[in-house]
Formats: structure tokens, sequence, C-alpha cells
């Protein structure tokens, strides 16, 4: 695998508003003043969709870029998440459902997905490169199908329905905008820990784990356990990406959890690019546009087809995604922008 | 006594049990626990002839990824479209035969096109080569949901194959002393009699012909293979024909005995996947025994524990993984 990302140069000492990057903050800007101009349509269904996408995206880039393992069972640990929240919480398929407030059921779920991602690790570290992709797509597959088939706790076939996001401190985070704040909020909350974890010295031991397990071991790191961290952090977002999953659409099946929506999150995370957290959100904006819209370009039907040819020529034409494509069309910004993000 | 004795004695007995429990008239309290001799005996016979659909599938997979480190994860989906051609030809010709030998000839011939174009271009780039078979993969099931529609179609087997076989295997005996044997479908035995026959001869050609001989020394060490003048594209175009022709074989052939439907591709990659993990990639031998391990487990569990049939197959993956990472048959890197 060749993710390498430069190392950081020596920056001087900036204040936070240099730190932080104009680049950043025209961003920031204009995500908080998107529902302005955004019908309720394109603040949920786009919005809220590609934030929520985009963090699944950013937990398999947290792990492919900086730990070297492509993982296909990310939407796995957001399903376990979702089905955490629909039987702690309340859903109305009448089975199940504790019904306890969501501030001790999202925790809850969270931590389930995250002990979940660990143990998915935990399997699928002792492999490597693309043993790493078929194991995880071996549990992602496994997983689907047994929640498919399991009636006791995952309702089967049908899964869960009217599971509804709470209301609180007089907001029903359910209405458009405040989810899409939500979502906003907690996408930003992952882009930065992720961010500023790639810098910290366990993001370095993982990246120089990623570059020379052998020679990381011989110095005395435990890279299993490094790695397997990496899959807690990585469960973390991707239980909250699920929280915010099951509460956008309402609902959990086993079909969210399927082999498409497992490829949809390597596709999102490969189209924007590995190299930087931005990556994944980029790519979720443009599969979720793609995926809203091809409909009108080539009908009802085929809109799997051009998702895949636009995912082929990406893959072909530019390894690093997007961001890729980007830093070729413009070398010099391509150069700030890795030595301001890495 | 030595170790090895005692696994010996210890393999002897779990044979000894077996062949009790398959040619024995089961006592009542035995019945009581396994549902039935018949149940019991069914699901062996049905994993082993899965395992037999299995390992076609398999096979091909390991092959491809054994020689060219190269993971098609568009793997389920030759195996359907091998299945659609399969149920066309044999639809309009009335052939059957023909119908499986345009299932193998055409997916081999599509392999052949998938390695020239698209993975000799990113030769040595485990990534981008995944990447890309799952491109195609999606690509494909759109487009043959696209010809063929959501339905499920059944190949239709030649009457020769249909009937059913009376196997020396007592099921029970009726009051009036007579006993009834088990029988079962004929087809399913001459699909896994075809999985052993192409199995033997996958095994002979890698180990006894010259192209065999190249593909293992590709396996070891491409470039020195590339330094002694053989023309490595070559060798990797038959590999992937071979491999991909193997997949469109087993589609017909298990269209035939199950139903040809859109999913079925994933459900044949994941088989896929398992048997090599469990068994250890690029082995042949280690297919059979992956094969075989995952398709008992899928039919007994199917019978036993109807719910929890896909753990068991996941719970062999892991302890398979926790003990030898390489798989049971595979090379440690």
């Amino acid at each position: 695998m060749s993710l390498t990302i430069p190392a950081d140069s020596a920056a001087p000492q900036k204040n936070w508003l240099e730190k932080l990057g104009a680049g950043h903050i025209i961003l920031a800007v204009v995500l908080v003043l998107y529902p302005l101009v955004a019908s309720d349509f394109f603040l949920t269904q786009i919005g809220g969709y590609s934030l929520i996408f985009g963090m699944l995206g950013l937990s398999l880039m947290l792990l492919a870029g900086y730990g070297g393992m492509v993982s296909l069972a990310q939407i796995t640990v957001a399903g376990i998440a979702a089905y955490a929240i629909a039987i702690l919480g309340n859903n109305n398929s009448n089975i199940l459902g504790f019904g306890w407030p969501w501030w001790l059921a999202v925790p809850f779920a969270v931590l389930t997905a995250a002990l979940a991602s660990a143990l998915i690790g935990w399997i699928s570290v002792r492999t490597e490169g693309i043993y790493t992709i078929m194991i995880t797509l071996a549990i992602a597959t496994a997983t689907y199908y047994f929640a498919q088939q399991n009636y006791a706790i995952f309702n089967g076939h049908s899964g869960y329905a009217g599971i509804r996001a709470p209301a609180f401190w007089g907001v029903n985070w359910r209405d458009p905008r405040p989810f899409y704040y939500l979502c906003l909020g907690l996408a930003v909350l992952s882009y930065a820990a992720v961010l500023y974890g790639s810098r910290s010295t366990f993001g370095m031991t993982l990246q120089a784990i990623r570059d020379n397990p052998r020679r990381m071991r011989a110095l005395g790191y435990h890279v299993t356990a490094h790695k397997v961290f990496a899959w807690l952090l990585a469960g973390v977002i991707a239980g909250l990406a699920g929280v915010l999953l099951v509460w956008f659409n309402g609902r959990v099946s086993p079909g969210t959890i399927g082999v498409d929506a497992a490829i949809d999150v390597l596709i999102i995370a490969v189209i924007g690019g590995l190299r930087h957290p931005i990556g994944p959100f980029l790519g979720a904006v443009v599969v979720v546009l793609m995926q809203t819209f091809a409909i009108d370009i080539v009908g009802a039907e085929r809109f799997n087809t051009l998702i895949g040819m636009v995912f082929l020529v990406i893959v072909f034409v530019s390894p690093d995604g997007i961001l890729g494509l980007w830093g070729r069309i413009k070398p010099q910004f391509a150069q700030e922008s890795l030595r301001s993000g890495s | 006594m030595t170790g090895r004795q005692a696994w010996g004695l210890f393999w002897l007995l779990v044979a000894a049990v077996i062949a009790w429990l398959v040619f024995a008239v089961w006592p009542d309290w035995l019945n009581a626990i396994l549902i039935s001799k018949k149940a019991f005996v069914s699901a062996i016979l049905n994993g082993i002839t899965l395992a037999g659909l299995y390992f076609l599938v398999a096979s091909g997979f390991t092959l491809i990824f054994g020689l060219m480190r190269n993971v098609n994860l568009a793997h389920g989906s030759l195996y359907l479209l091998g299945a659609y051609i399969g149920y066309e030809v044999t639809s309009r010709t009335g052939y059957w035969l023909l119908g499986v030998f345009a299932g193998f000839v055409v997916l081999a011939l599509v392999g052949v096109v998938m390695q020239v174009f698209v993975f000799r271009r990113l030769e040595g780039d485990d990534l981008r080569q995944t990447l890309v078979s799952i491109g195609i993969s999606i690509v494909a099931a759109d487009l043959m949901l696209a010809v063929w529609a959501g339905g499920t179609y059944q190949i239709t087997t030649p009457e020769w194959l249909d009937g059913a076989l009376t196997l020396p295997v007592i099921t029970a005996v009726r009051s009036n002393g007579a006993s009834v044997f088990l029988t079962y479908p004929l087809y399913r035995v001459v699909v896994l009699a075809a999985a052993i026959v192409i199995g033997v001869g996958l095994w002979l050609m890698l180990n006894k012909t010259r192209v065999g001989m190249m593909i293992r020394a590709g396996v070891d060490d491409r470039a020195m293979l590339s330094a002694s003048g053989v023309n490595v594209h070559a060798v990797f175009a038959i590999v992937f024909a071979v491999g991909a022709g193997l997949a469109g074989f087993a589609g017909v052939v298990g269209g035939s005995a199950l139903s040809v439907a859109p999913g079925e591709d994933v459900r044949y990659l994941l088989a896929s996947l398992v048997v090599v993990i469990v068994g250890g990639m690029g082995s042949i031998t280690g297919a059979a025994i992956g094969a075989l391990l995952i398709g008992l487990a899928e039919q007994i569990g199917l019978v036993y524990f109807p719910t929890y049939g896909i753990v068991l197959t996941f719970v062999i993956m892991v302890v398979t993984l926790a003990v030898r990472p390489q798989g049971i048959m595979g090379k440690a890197r």
C-alpha cells in the first residue's frame, strides 16, 4: 500500500487562527451558513446524509490512511450502534425496545460499537493488506446474514422501525435544521479529533507501524495493541455515525448493513481520498449527490452503473481520489494542503 | 505412544464413529437427539455436495490469487454471469451440456479480457486491483439486473440427471422388518463427482505438468520466472481464463442445482472468501478442505440450528485465523 504522508516540517509557533488555516475557516463558515440557503431536502438528504457517510468514511480513512488497514466492516460497526439504539431505546416493532433515555442509550450504543470494532480489529490485525479487506468483508457479510436470520435480537429481515431522534433542551433534533447541525457538530468533532490524533504520539506511532511494522516491533512497540486501539477509535466514530444514521432513517434493517452499504463506504473514502481526513467528506458529498441525481441523468434504474463507472475511472486515473486529482491540477495548492493537513 | 500415533488413533476413532453413524441403524435415543437419521445423513451429504460447488468457485478464486496476487472481488459476478449464460443457452438450445460448456468458455474469455485490459495495468498494486474489481462487480451486478431483471431462474437439467440414487444407507426399519434405504438426488452426486474430477485435474496440472511448474514458480518468484524466458503474461492470462472459466462452470452447475437470482454473486463471493481464508490462499488442497468444512458447517447448521448456521461458518473462520493466520494449507508469509 502506498499511502505515505510527508512528515510535518517543523513549523514555527502560530496562533490558533493561523493553525486552523484559511481553508478550514472558510469551510466552517460555509457549512454553518448552509441552512440559510438550503431547502429541507438539501439540508437532510444531501447535507446530513453526506456528513453521516463522511463520518463513516472518516473512520475507514483513520484505519486505512494512518494504519494501512482497509476495512469493509465500518458499516457493520455503525449498524451495531444503530441496532443498539433501536433495542435500548424505543421502536414500534413490538420487539425489545427497553425505552432507555437517549443519554444512556447513545453512550452505550457507541461503546458497544467501539468494542465490536476492536474485536473485528483484533481478529483481522494478524493479517495484512489484501487479507484484511477479505476478512472484514467476510465479517461484514456474515453479520448481514446473521442479522437477517436472527429474530430474537435483530428482528430478522424487517429489522426495527419507528426510531425517533430525541427532543431535549426544547429542540426536536429530528427537524431538518437541528438534525443538520447535530450531524455537522459530530462530524466536525470527529474530523478535528482525527486530525489532532494523527499528530499525537499515538497517531505518529500508528503511521510508523503502517510504514514499517517490523521495525516498530523491533523498537519495542506493541504493534497489535496500537492497531486494535486504532480500530477502537475508528469504532467510536463509526458508532456515532451509526446513531445518526438510525435517527436519520428512523429504522434499521439488515439492508442497512448489507454488502452494498459496506462497499459504498469504501467507495466514498476512496473517491474522496485517503490521505487527509477531509477526503471522505468530499467523497461523501460526491457520492450522495450522484446517488440522488444520477436517477435524473441515466434513468431510475441504472444509477449503480454510473456510480461504479465513476468509481472505476477515479481509481484508474488517480489512486488518491479527488484529493489526488486536485493535487495534480493544482500542485502548489496540494503541497500546501498536505503540509497543513497531515 | 508418540503424539503422531495418538493423533492417528484419534482420527481412526472419529472415522469409526462417522462410519457407524452412517451405516448402523440408529437406536431411538440417538434419533431423539439428532432429529432423525435421515435428516442427519442428508445434511452430511448436502454439505459434501455443496462443498463440491464451493470448491469449484473457490478454486478459481484461489488460483487467480495464488499466481497473480490479484484478489478479484468480482469473482462472484463471474459465477452469476456464468449461471445466466448457462440459463440462456440451455433454454434456447435445449442442451444442458452445451450450456455448461458455454458457461465455461464465455467466462474464460471474459476473464482473459479482464486480465489483459484491467488487471495487467495494475500489476503489483493490491489495493487498486481490489478496488477496481469491486467497481467491476458493482457495474456487473447492475447490468445483469438490467438484462435479466430481478426474477429467479432455474436451469433445467436433462432427464438422465434427474433421478434419485438409492444409497446403501438404512434410514429406518419398518415394523414388518423391511429396511428403508436413503435416496439422494443423482444430480448433486454428479456435481460432487465433477468437482472431484476437476480438483484432481487441477492438482495434476499444477504439480505434474510444465504449465503447472511455471505457475508454481510464478507464485514463488515472478521476476525470476520472467527472467528465465517464460512469457509471464501468457501464463497469467491462462490462469485467469481457467479461474474465471471455473467460476462460470460452477455458475451453470450451481444454477441447475439451486437457482439463479441477483444476490447470488455476493453469496458465492463470501463463500469463496471464507473457503480460501480457512483453507489457505493459493492452495488447491486448501480450497478443498475449506470448502468441505464450510459446506458441512452450513448444511449441518441449517438442520440443527437454522439461525446460527452462518455464525458457525464464521466461528470456523475465526478459529482458523487464531490458530493459523495463513489458513490450514497456506504457506507462512
